[in-house]
């Protein structure tokens, strides 16, 4: 490689950095005002108990153990194609693990007891069992990440990626069944989250994983597979399809029930939160990228399927902010028959916007996984190298 | 109208805890200090019902549930003085630019029957569960439940988190949104934690009323020992139809309401 060539790409990675490096830090100062001020300075409220940075960290969380699924594939399942993607897929697990669980917790009102949070763990919680769910993740990832980049270690490599894909599946459930658990909002509080959550992480880790990817080959100069692309994007397909199967399901058990046909009304036809339903979650999320990536024309071409990636990810965040926010936005349904009336927001439809500290904390998260990544991929051998010819002699898995 | 239940026979709370400690069980031995913490509330003293004061360095005693009994006939409209009484008592004082971030240990919510467009009034606050999902939620056992089931969060293990919040069906709890001050010194709070109502414990345990009942100038609320079938509250709940909140939830909750 030529000397200006190098410099070029140490200066894009130092650029890169600085960019990644200044956002991570405005999160974390937006943090430590709001933890100084209170959440005061938030939109969030005795209403909207959750905000912009659980989306957001949500999202995260569930795309770091949904992007492991490419590691999975290749070290469990056995598929070679997936198998020299395995690394990249650990540290993007890594990376947004750390973002999401970063935003969540400077997001607590007492930011300073995290442990307490360590140390005091009630097991009838489920976020108690993230105590321990979170830690084990990040210990049986970078164990994986080490038999597989240890050459010496590789005999090992099936086992810890067996373990981290049974212990990404447990997670994720939790993740699910933190709101499966919730007994009386209508939004919740049924065991299809769970299971739902998992097929969500699929879906969005995998659309993380390709435009990733892409960007390193092109950084790099390398072309991707054609065979490669293929088999990722029929993936991402069958993952965005049983993404929606799962919440038409979701909507048609709930609006089966006449207790939550009112809930059914207003989040699906009759409030600000039925366009982000039908148009960002089913259409930009789901039914576009659908189309993208089986139609012909656009399905055999790279750029559209980093695009339908890519929909799938902004699909995924009005997902999170119709279930999150407008399953707060709904009154609780307290006196059943009665029209109710309080200051307390009884009864009445309530509406949330975002403060600007709590939209650079959650900008922060994003921030803190990039940096993560970007510093990964330049200090370690991430970029995966395919044998073309040996993957199309094994049938192209 | 269910019986009240003894405290700590929740067989969903059982099976959470034990699946739960089946995933600490994959290599980790994780002491629950929320759960070990109600245990020993639970063994200690529980002969002793505290039925007046409670001596100081005792533990309180399951052998009591203290409840209230609202008659939603007598809540007269427009009145709050439950409300200013409960608030002064327990220095809830701050007004923020956004009401909703303000708390509200208790709430005067009007209902209308929609079948016949009858009205009622009545006071909502903490219904202290028996079975409350803000205990089962917590993540670091800071939502407790005492043995004589009043349901309090401890400041000092408080995160902050809100997931408490997300489970009350009753919409019973406040997140303190911004810096306090003049604080009431029998009732500490904190910025950055959950609160809501606690059956003015610290009066409770002087053998006083709660500050709402006290201050009912149409004796609409009763406080008193459920366990105990001699009580005033008792007898008034063993001889007219009185009604649990969201019952079919199960929560067996300590505050009941008669005339809704």
């Amino acid at each position: 490689m030529s000397t200006s060539k190098l410099r070029n790409e140490e200066g894009r990675f130092y650029l890169l950095a600085a960019i990644g490096g200044l956002v991570a830090a405005i999160g974390i100062a937006a943090a430590l005002y709001m933890e100084h001020e209170g959440h005061v300075v938030t939109g969030m409220n005795n209403q909207f108990v959750w905000g912009l940075p659980h989306v957001v960290s949500i999202f995260l969380i569930i795309a770091a153990s949904g992007v492991l699924n490419v590691a999975s594939m290749g070290s469990v399942f056995g598929r070679a194609l997936y198998k020299s993607r395995a690394p990249l897929s650990g540290l993007l697990g890594i990376a947004m693990m750390t973002g999401g669980l970063a935003v969540i917790m400077l997001d607590l009102g007492r930011a300073d007891r995290g442990i307490v949070a360590a140390t005091h763990v009630n097991l009838t919680s489920v976020f108690g069992w993230n105590m321990i769910l979170y830690p084990v993740f990040y210990g049986l990832v970078a164990v994986y990440l080490w038999t597989l980049m240890e050459r010496r270690m590789n005999p090992w490599s099936k086992a810890a990626g067996l373990a981290t894909f049974v212990w990404r599946v447990v997670l994720t459930s939790g993740t699910g069944s933190i709101f499966a658990f919730l007994v009386a909002r209508q939004a919740y509080g049924t065991a299809l989250l769970a299971p739902m959550f998992i097929v969500m992480s699929f879906a969005w880790g995998l659309a993380v994983f390709i435009p990733v990817q892409a960007a390193m080959y092109a950084s790099s100069g390398t072309t991707l597979p054609p065979l490669v692309h293929q088999r990722m994007k029929n993936l991402l397909a069958t993952f965005i399809a049983a993404v929606l199967y799962l919440t038409a399901v979701l909507h048609l058990a709930n609006a089966y029930f006449a207790k939550n046909i009112a809930f059914e009304t207003f989040i699906l036809f009759d409030s600000e939160f039925a366009g982000m339903f039908w148009i960002g979650q089913v259409l930009i999320g789901s039914l576009l990228p659908l189309a993208l990536l089986f139609h012909p024309a656009t399905g055999t071409r790279t750029l559209w399927v980093n695009v339908a990636a890519l929909l799938v990810i902004v699909g995924a965040y009005f997902h999170l902010y119709v279930f999150i926010i407008g399953g707060q936005a709904f009154p609780l349904d307290i006196f059943p028959g009665y029209d109710v009336k309080s200051s307390f927001m009884d009864g009445a439809v309530d509406h949330y916007a975002a403060s600007l500290p709590e939209i650079l904390l959650s900008l922060g998260g994003l921030g803190i996984a990039f940096m993560i990544t970007l510093i990964g991929v330049r200090a370690l051998t991430f970029l995966p190298h395919d044998d073309v010819a040996k993957l199309e002699a094994a049938g192209a898995d | 109208m269910t019986a009240p239940q003894s405290p700590d026979n929740n067989p969903r709370r059982a099976f959470i805890a034990a699946a739960g400690a089946g995933v600490a069980g994959l290599g980790f031995t994780v002491i629950a200090p929320g759960l070990h913490l109600m245990a020993v509330a639970s063994d200690a003293n529980a002969a002793s019902a505290a039925t007046e004061a409670r001596k100081a360095g005792t533990a309180a005693s399951p052998a009591v549930r203290w409840g209230l009994l609202i008659d939603a006939n007598k809540c007269a409209p427009g009145c709050t003085k439950c409300v200013d009484a409960c608030h002064t008592e327990n220095g809830v004082s701050e007004k923020l630019p956004d009401p909703r971030q303000n708390s509200q240990w208790i709430r005067k919510i009007e209902l209308v029957d929609k079948r016949n467009g009858r009205v009622t009034q009545l006071p909502m606050m903490c219904q202290h569960c028996a079975n409350p999902p803000c205990v089962d939620v917590c993540p670091t056992g800071a939502s407790m439940k005492r043995a004589d089931g009043i349901v309090l969060v401890d400041r000092h293990t408080c995160i902050g988190c809100r997931y408490c919040m997300m489970a009350c069906p009753y919409k019973a709890r406040s997140f303190v949104h911004a810096p306090l001050h003049d604080q009431n010194p029998d009732v500490p709070r904190g910025q950055g934690c959950v609160e809501s109502c606690t059956l003015c414990v610290h009066r409770v345990d002087k053998g006083q009323q709660p500050a709402c009942v006290e201050s009912c100038p149409e004796g609409a609320m009763m406080f008193g020992d459920l366990f105990d079938p001699g009580s005033a509250i008792a007898r008034r709940i063993a001889s007219v139809p009185t009604t649990q909140v969201r019952a079919d939830l199960r929560l067996n909750p300590g505050v009941r309401y008669q005339g809704i």
